[in-house]
């Protein structure tokens, strides 16, 4: 009788067995998910991570079914898009998604990097996260910069040609570099096509990628927390940490409320304010592109806003290069310049606070400069706050390491 | 003490130039029907000779601004047969080209680029000027190919400049030019009101042109944020029981 | 209550919750779908291009045939002669399908002995119902082959009358399709619509 019911009864159990023999899924899933201990006390600044998979896997599909209908020839691009918005059914939807998702990529990649920045999320024993996360950053920034070409308006040609144009500052392969990228003696059908392979093909794969092994590096090491505390050094008799609460379902519900928030955000925008004043699609860019007449006003979207105020602010074509690609790529070395004993900002002392402020407002005053005009007065103040940006970096080695901390807890700081 | 003259011609244009200056606003109300429909009669009949839209349809436009396919055919199709078809102008590409100077660019879009105050105060900012081969400039776009296609309706206008005498230090001066509005020199058919309303109506059209999906979009955002704000709701309870008992 | 109670409402309600989480998201996956779905369907341009076509017939001789495009699709117009009428009737036994009784193929008003509006003229697509190869004319009437004149399909072999009716023993399985169209003036056919107005 029992043998009967253990066979008849669990036919599921059987199938997942069956699976389970030949693949590692609940193991997979236990060890990720349902397993997986993350701290009890994540804040609101701990939902960034998953909304840039959920903006990942909007501008995934999104992109897809544009791919079906964008033509990448410089005769036909432009009018492909406007026959996206108007012929195809719902295609004005799926386009503003993707534009407007472009730049919510950017918005969360952002926060999510400041979270790491907060809460000292980079330092040992996860630089290794910290890296692959900077990678990722740098091939959304390229995946950014081809993709903007693809509409082929006034911004997309104007823009792509002085971006390209900077790599000729290179002493010595500059200028062969330069038509290296362009494939032609000017930007023209033939780099559309290429950087649309990029666009469509190589970028997101490495994107892919790297997010995998980013997401296998943090789960390798455990998630950080508000208070910097490593929550596996206090487990419980069962083995599981005390102030940790499994991924499933307790973190799996709490993002999913994050998500529906940002969707909200990002529902307000693809369906009322698309263009966002100029900032997500620019005014220029329902020009189609006209190579000679150049834009009264030519800025790149705003999100690379802050490193092109950088660049501008240099009086010298091949240091403002220099210095515009190591703005990009200092926060890589954050793991090593930050000497700080303790982690989390709850337990630092005032240099740092005030480093960081001045480094946020910094950030958020050259994107505001990158986006205007190049007057004295401007170029003047964007030199100051880019002063301020690389001595946020370069000086940190000896502020952290003299600055006042405060004891850090045992136990996280969690309220109900 | 020398005084050295220096007269700067800087016709600083106050109210309506291009490079940032103040341009009035054209009002336009989307909603409003029978102002699209007026706007696109208005395109139609002056625009269209030149300006193409190509990225729009006449059905498109029939069903948005309820005129039957009898109704477009009647009134808005010149040159095009079925209602499926793009708005094409009348005047060859090539030839407006060569006999203008520069192609006149197709409008589909124009308001998108611009803006529609823009628009508004380009068509209401031409002037009488005798050095210009079509006989009249513009305070928006100076220098346009455009001649003043809607002169029998608005009439000639006059640009008018202040003149400002400023004297430096050195003893030197600059005069500098400020728009100071316009005076009519020839009436038209239609009072100052009457081409505003005119332009208005037709800047009106070419807005809604630039996006014709503009208000099903608002429409349908209205009912995606509150379905999720009923999701929100839902998602918020079951987060707080799963966490209830966590300590 | 006791602790066992406080429990089980607890596990009621998580539970409806989390069936409500889930039926709420799956009715908004099921409605985002919609549009990536829909934007697969022929769009405005490819409707417009799809439009019905008018092709002037007055020029055209008895025993004639024109072809033209219709929605990237061959349709053949064939002016029938007397001869090519009175061989219709013909060959019927060797028909697969003599009364055009499979409805797909061609509209009710093409139900009929001659598959057309009008007798004299037949409207059919070019298109072999085996696997989509144009079939050729083979007019020419040779009683020793039992052949009053038809269609002719090089790629396996099908032949049909020249009411487009498929014969028996050939790959083909149904008769050629008659597209809709209707005689917008007895010189002109519009083929793609068989109602009133533009």
């Amino acid at each position: 009788m029992a043998r009967i019911e253990a066979e008849v009864g669990k036919p599921q159990g059987g199938l997942m067995k069956w699976i389970d023999d030949r693949f590692p899924f609940t193991e997979t899933m236990k060890a990720h998910i349902t397993e997986y201990y993350a701290a009890k006390s994540f804040n609101w600044w701990y939902v960034f991570g998953v909304l840039a998979m959920v903006v990942l896997v909007i501008q995934l599909v999104t992109g897809i079914f544009l791919t079906m209908n964008y033509k990448p020839s410089a005769t036909e691009a432009f009018a492909s898009v406007e026959y996206i918005m108007r012929d195809v059914e719902w295609g004005w939807l799926i386009r503003y998604m993707h534009s407007t998702g472009a730049s919510f990529f950017f918005i969360v990649v952002y926060l999510h990097m400041f979270r790491a920045m907060l809460y000292g999320s980079y330092k040992k024993p996860r630089e290794l996260i910290w890296i692959i996360g900077m990678l990722i950053f740098f091939v959304l920034m390229a995946e950014g910069f081809a993709g903007y070409l693809l509409p082929w308006g006034q911004m997309s040609y104007w823009g792509a040609q002085v971006i390209i144009s900077l790599f000729g500052a290179i002493p010595g392969i500059g200028d062969a570099l330069v038509e290296f990228i362009r494939g032609d003696y000017s930007i023209s059908d033939i780099t559309l096509n290429r950087f649309f392979a990029l666009h469509v093909i190589v970028l997101p794969l490495s994107l892919i990628g790297l997010i995998f092994v980013h997401i296998v590096a943090l789960h390798h090491v455990g998630s950080n927390n508000p208070d910097g505390i490593e929550i596996k050094e206090h487990k419980g008799p069962d083995g599981i940490p005390l102030d940790g609460v499994p991924f499933h379902p307790h973190h799996t519900t709490k993002d999913l409320v994050g998500i529906i928030v940002f969707l909200m955000l990002f529902t307000g925008v693809v369906f009322f304010a698309p263009e966002m004043g100029g900032m997500f699609l620019e005014h220029a860019n329902f020009e189609p592109a006209n190579m000679t007449a150049t834009p009264e006003h030519i800025a790149p979207v705003w999100y690379y806003t802050p490193y092109y105020a950088i660049l501008r602010a240099v009086p010298s074509k091949l240091w403002g290069f220099i210095l515009f690609a190591i703005a990009v790529v200092l926060p890589l070395f954050l793991p090593w310049l930050d000497r700080a004993r303790v982690r989390s900002i709850r337990y630092r002392g005032w240099m740092y606070k005030t480093a960081l402020t001045i480094f946020v407002i910094s950030f958020v005053a050259l994107g505001y400069l990158g986006l205007q005009a190049a007057t004295d007065a401007n170029v003047m103040a964007a030199r100051f706050f880019s002063v301020l940006y690389f001595m946020f970096f370069l000086l940190m080695p000896y502020y952290t390491a003299i600055d006042k901390t405060k004891p850090v807890p045992d136990r996280v700081k969690y309220h109900e | 003490m020398t005084i050295a003259i220096a007269a700067l011609f800087v016709a600083v244009q106050g109210s309506a130039a291009g490079g940032g200056a103040e341009l009035e606003s054209a009002d336009i109300d989307p909603g409003n029907i029978s102002s699209l429909q007026r706007g696109a009669r208005n395109f139609m009949n002056y625009c269209s000779g030149c300006h193409s839209a190509q990225y729009v349809r006449f059905n498109t436009i029939g069903k948005y601004l309820e005129l039957s396919d009898e109704q477009l055919v009647d009134n808005l199709m010149f040159n095009a047969e079925k209602t499926y078809e793009t708005i094409q102008a009348s005047m060859p590409a090539k030839d407006a080209a060569r006999w203008y100077g520069t192609a006149p660019p197709d409008m589909s879009l124009m308001a998108r680029a611009k803006g529609a105050d823009y628009i508004y105060n380009f068509l209401k900012g031409f002037y009488l000027d005798a050095d210009s081969p079509t006989g009249v400039d513009n305070t928006v776009l100076a220098g346009t190919s455009m001649p003043h296609v809607l002169w029998e309706l608005q009439g000639y206008q006059n640009a008018l400049y202040s003149e400002h005498v400023e004297t430096h230090d050195d003893g030197s001066t600059t005069i500098t030019y400020e728009f100071a509005g316009f005076e009519h020199a020839t009436t038209g058919l239609l009072d100052a009101e009457e081409y505003d309303d005119f332009v208005r109506d037709t800047v009106n059209f070419l807005a809604y042109i630039s996006e014709p999906i503009r208000s099903e979009r608002r429409k349908l955002g209205v009912w995606v944020l509150m379905y999720l704000i009923v999701f929100w709701v839902i998602a918020v309870m079951l987060k707080k029981q799963i966490w209830k008992d966590v300590k | 209550m006791s602790e066992d109670d406080v429990d089980r409402i607890d596990r009621n309600r998580r539970h409806f919750l989390t069936v409500a989480t889930v039926v709420t998201g799956a009715v908004g996956a099921g409605f985002a779908a919609i549009p990536f779905l829909s934007s697969l369907q022929p769009s405005a341009r490819a409707q417009a291009l799809g439009a019905p076509v008018e092709v002037p017939i007055g020029s055209l001789e008895p025993g004639e045939m024109i072809r033209v495009l219709w929605r990237g699709r061959l349709v053949f117009i064939l002016r029938r002669d007397e001869g090519m009428l009175a061989h219709l009737r013909e060959s019927l036994d060797n028909l697969r399908d003599p009364d055009s009784e499979v409805a797909e193929q061609q509209p009710d008003y093409a139900a009929n002995e001659t598959r057309s509006v009008k007798p004299e003229y037949l409207v059919v697509e070019g298109s072999c119902t085996h696997l989509g190869c144009a079939p050729l004319e083979d007019f020419e009437v040779r009683p020793s082959e039992n052949w009053g004149g038809g269609f002719f399909c090089p790629c396996h072999g099908s032949k049909f009358d020249l009411a487009g009716r498929v014969f028996k023993g050939v790959p083909a399985p149904t008769n050629l399709r008659v597209p809709p169209y209707r005689f917008v003036r007895d010189d002109l056919i519009l083929i793609g619509q068989d109602t009133g107005a533009a």
